[in-house]
């Protein structure tokens, strides 16, 4: 039931980030209903009544502030225990990235995203480069490499059940990675504001088994001998 | 010395009301701008809210609004309640009615500074709301106003309106950095004998915590608001990657004084809570000196946290974990003062006024916006959360806390100090219910639709299937504002008829021990008849053996119990 809180997780590093998102859920979720639950519990019990007085308590003593500082010493070390789970977490996802299977190039712009592939000879910047727009075509249970570029404004490149964002800023090549675990079509969604469409700015992630891959790259790609043809050297 | 010409009230007009020195009137200046304000605020929330929950439908009141309508309005919306509902509400009016009156001062240390940071706001003021009817429209960069979006008119087709907002948030930042010289040279240099800083009302702590964060941070994001402004009419490109520039450069500018701006709201509201919730729980502040030393921790960590704004930017990955652990280190300085407030009530002789409940439904709520910090800081679960009504109902569960349950409690208790008449209670009880359910009915859904993904500042969510289901979200939410912006009609009608009609106040309605609660109500002009001398620790509530459960903090030491528990 908790689990649909989020959407499915369908990369390879989503479980990392859930993980730690469950964590700091449960390390939160309890010290807010033990705080919450002391609050409610004063605020019913101890109301004024004829005769009673109220506890004079300045917290000016150690043995009084071990009340609150107890606690909070708690909270230091498990904001640590967070800290270091996260850690490793984020190193995975956004450190160095695993050498790509797959590499594609992500260029934003007010209020699409065009995918350009390297065609059959591997290289950006040739005339068999083959672009997609809003449409990610890439094979499943393989490192998909990209490099995020903007030829305008700031954008983030927001895939939910990929559990990936990351913002594109002109002027920067960023790159990053990702390994999809399901086939389907996952939607990009963009989440910085970028203009007045940025609500419109939508791309899908299609992951395909590697034969159905194989097939959109025969289909849409030139052929290799196309591209080793002297008419595609010239460019 | 310019404190002599504020010692004899004027009797004209104008330098009476309007372009008066007498920091109680320039209060009651800031309180009205920041309530005004608060009415543009509270209309946009209610625009962005019909738009989502019923998309490209007519708005009631107003009409159908577009994707570059709707950019504006999220921008303003950011910009009036943050720079011109917050900080004239908590810092203006609070800060310059109670600072004078709780140190025993009869002024501002700089009265004429004082008219001038006030005029300044007022034109800010005026600069961004006539922004909105400039042609092409109002900033549609969002408030946190994004280069290149900001930076390039033809990116929003917004040229006037664009320059307009910046120079309103100059001036609201001049504005503020006089504001906060006063604060400061008023609390060291005019406080009454004996009022140590160890017997200083904690809310007067707060504010001139919040003053020095303030003064410390904003120069950089001046200096940026200028290199925008720059970029945009004098052809240079500091921000313009086609010019050479870089749009980080802004983030790191705009989030280095952005974040340490949390606190300079979030203290003043604390300040409140902390102020009331002894006097109406009759016992002392728990750990006095521990929530202050808390205070200045949290207050000097606010600088080196800003890149948690910035996880997913684009900046060097390697600044996430080390930020990430300052962020999420933060926790323990608000954990030891939030912690402290509960033991402040816990038992207490509880007396629910309408200024208790908000201050006890601020510390509620506060704690949501608190707990929900943690996974923000967290820059992995950042990766997945940033961006998202996430982070929308966040910040709201943190700013909406400080700013109306804790400002809205400081309006109920000290009222009658500044009106000399008492509000209602029962239309305060009834304030205080529809606002309080009203605005965690608005913003748990939020946090669902944030989990699942949706992204904030969409115009509208049908071009994604996956948020198909978090449209009743926002349903829910929409109509949940609609009833916390109704909910504050009790509060209109509560101050316009207490101002008016409200039974006559005495000096000291709560029994409360501060100092501001020695003199009459409203003050006279020159605060107290006679210089007040402090014997006492401002919270001296239900002492044993002491004949009643309050001791002024004028009221000389007796033998027959403790002067004071936390004197020097």
């Amino acid at each position: 039931m908790l689990q649909d809180l989020l959407p499915t997780d369908v990369s390879t590093f989503g479980g990392d980030i859930d993980h730690v998102f469950w964590l700091i859920f449960w390390i939160v979720g309890i010290w807010f209903v033990a705080a919450e639950g002391v609050l409610f519990y004063s605020i019913i019990r101890h109301r004024k009544r004829e005769g009673a007085t109220a506890m004079y308590l300045p917290g000016d003593t150690p043995r009084q502030l071990a009340w609150v500082l107890i606690p909070a010493l708690v909270v230091l070390c498990l904001d640590l225990g967070i800290d270091r789970a996260g850690a490793s977490a984020w190193e995975r996802v956004k450190g160095t990235p695993p050498a790509g299977d797959v590499v594609v190039r992500i260029n934003a712009k007010q209020f699409n995203w065009n995918f350009t592939y390297p065609g059959p000879d591997g290289k950006f910047g040739t005339a068999d480069d083959v672009t997609t727009e809003n449409d990610l075509h890439v094979p499943v249970g393989k490192v998909v490499r990209f490099e995020l570029q903007s030829e305008d404004v700031i954008h983030s490149f927001f895939v939910p059940n990929l559990r990936l964002k990351q913002d594109v800023v002109p002027g920067r090549t960023i790159s990053g990675w990702f390994e999809a675990t399901t086939t389907g079509t996952y939607e990009i969604a963009c989440s910085e504001l970028c203009g007045f469409g940025h609500y419109s700015m939508h791309g899908n992630v299609i992951v395909q088994t590697p034969a159905e891959y194989a097939g959109w790259v025969r289909d849409k790609w030139p052929s290799q001998t196309a591209a080793n043809s002297p008419a595609a050297k010239r460019n | 010395m310019e404190v002599a010409t504020s010692h004899t009230q004027p009797t004209g007009f104008i330098r009476r009301y309007l372009f008066s020195t007498d920091h109680k009137v320039i209060a009651k200046q800031y309180l009205s701008l920041s309530l005004a304000m608060a009415l543009v605020g509270g209309f946009t929330s209610y625009l962005i809210r019909w738009q989502l929950a019923w998309p490209e439908t007519n708005i009631p009141g107003w009409g159908p609004i577009g994707p570059d309508d709707y950019n504006a309005i999220i921008t303003m919306h950011g910009t009036v309640m943050v720079f011109f509902v917050a900080m004239p509400f908590l810092l203006g009016a609070f800060g310059n009615f109670l600072i004078p009156l709780m140190i025993g001062a009869n002024d501002m240390a700089f009265p004429r500074l004082n008219m001038i940071s006030f005029w300044t706001l007022f034109t800010a003021s005026v600069v961004l709301t006539s922004s909105m009817f400039v042609p092409g429209g109002a900033a549609a960069a969002g408030w946190t106003s994004y280069a290149p979006l900001s930076d390039n008119p033809i990116y929003t087709g917004v040229n006037r309106g664009q320059n307009l907002w910046i120079l309103a948030v100059a001036l609201e930042f001049g504005s503020f950095l006089m504001g906060g010289i006063n604060f400061l040279t008023t609390t060291l240099n005019m406080r009454a004998p004996g009022m140590s800083l160890s017997r200083l009302p904690i809310l007067v702590w707060m504010e001139i915590t919040a003053a020095v964060v303030f003064l410390l941070s904003v120069g950089p994001l001046i200096a940026g608001a200028l290199m925008l402004l720059m970029d945009r009419t004098l052809g240079t490109g500091f921000f313009r990657p086609d010019r050479g520039g870089d749009p980080l450069l802004w983030e790191h500018l705009f989030w280095f004084f952005g974040h340490p701006e949390v606190y300079v709201v979030a203290l003043p509201g604390f300040g409140m809570m902390l102020e009331i919730i002894p006097v109406f729980a009759r016992k002392p502040i728990f750990g006095y000196r521990t929530i202050i030393w808390s205070t200045i921790a949290a207050g000097l960590l606010s600088f080196i946290v800003w890149a948690h704004h910035m996880f997913v930017s684009g900046m060097d990955p390697r600044l996430a974990t080390p930020f990430s652990v300052t962020t999420i280190l933060i926790s323990v300085p608000f954990a030891i003062i939030v912690f402290a407030m509960i033991a402040s009530v816990w038992r207490g002789a509880i007396v629910l006024s309408t200024a208790m409940l908000f201050a006890l439904g601020g510390l509620a709520t506060f704690l949501v916006g608190g707990v929900t910090g943690i996974f923000l800081g967290s820059a992995t679960t950042d990766i997945f959360l940033h961006g998202t009504y996430f982070v929308v109902a966040h910040f709201h569960y943190t700013l909406f806390p400080v700013t109306f349950f804790g400002g809205f409690a400081g309006l109920y208790y000290w009222f009658p100090k500044m009106f000399g008449r008492m509000m209602n209670e029962a239309l305060g009880k009834i304030h205080f219910l529809f606002t309080f359910v009203c605005f965690n009915a608005v913003f748990i859904p939020l946090f669902l639709a944030g989990l699942k993904g949706n992204p904030r500042r969409l115009y509208e969510m049908s071009s994604y299937d996956f948020l198909k289901p978090v449209q009743q979200f926002h349903v829910i939410a929409t109509i949940a504002t609609i009833g916390l912006l109704v909910g504050q009609l009790p509060l209109v009608v509560n101050f316009v008829y207490s101002l008016v009609r409200g039974k006559t106040a005495t000096a000291n309605p709560w029994q409360a021990n501060t100092l501001e609660w020695t003199t009459a109500s409203p003050p006279p002009h020159e605060n107290f008849r006679k210089m007040p001398m402090v014997y006492r620790a401002p919270y001296e509530y239900s002492v044993p053996g002491a004949p009643s459960d309050w001791i002024p903090q004028t009221e000389p030491p007796q033998p027959i119990y403790p002067v004071t528990a936390v004197a020097d």
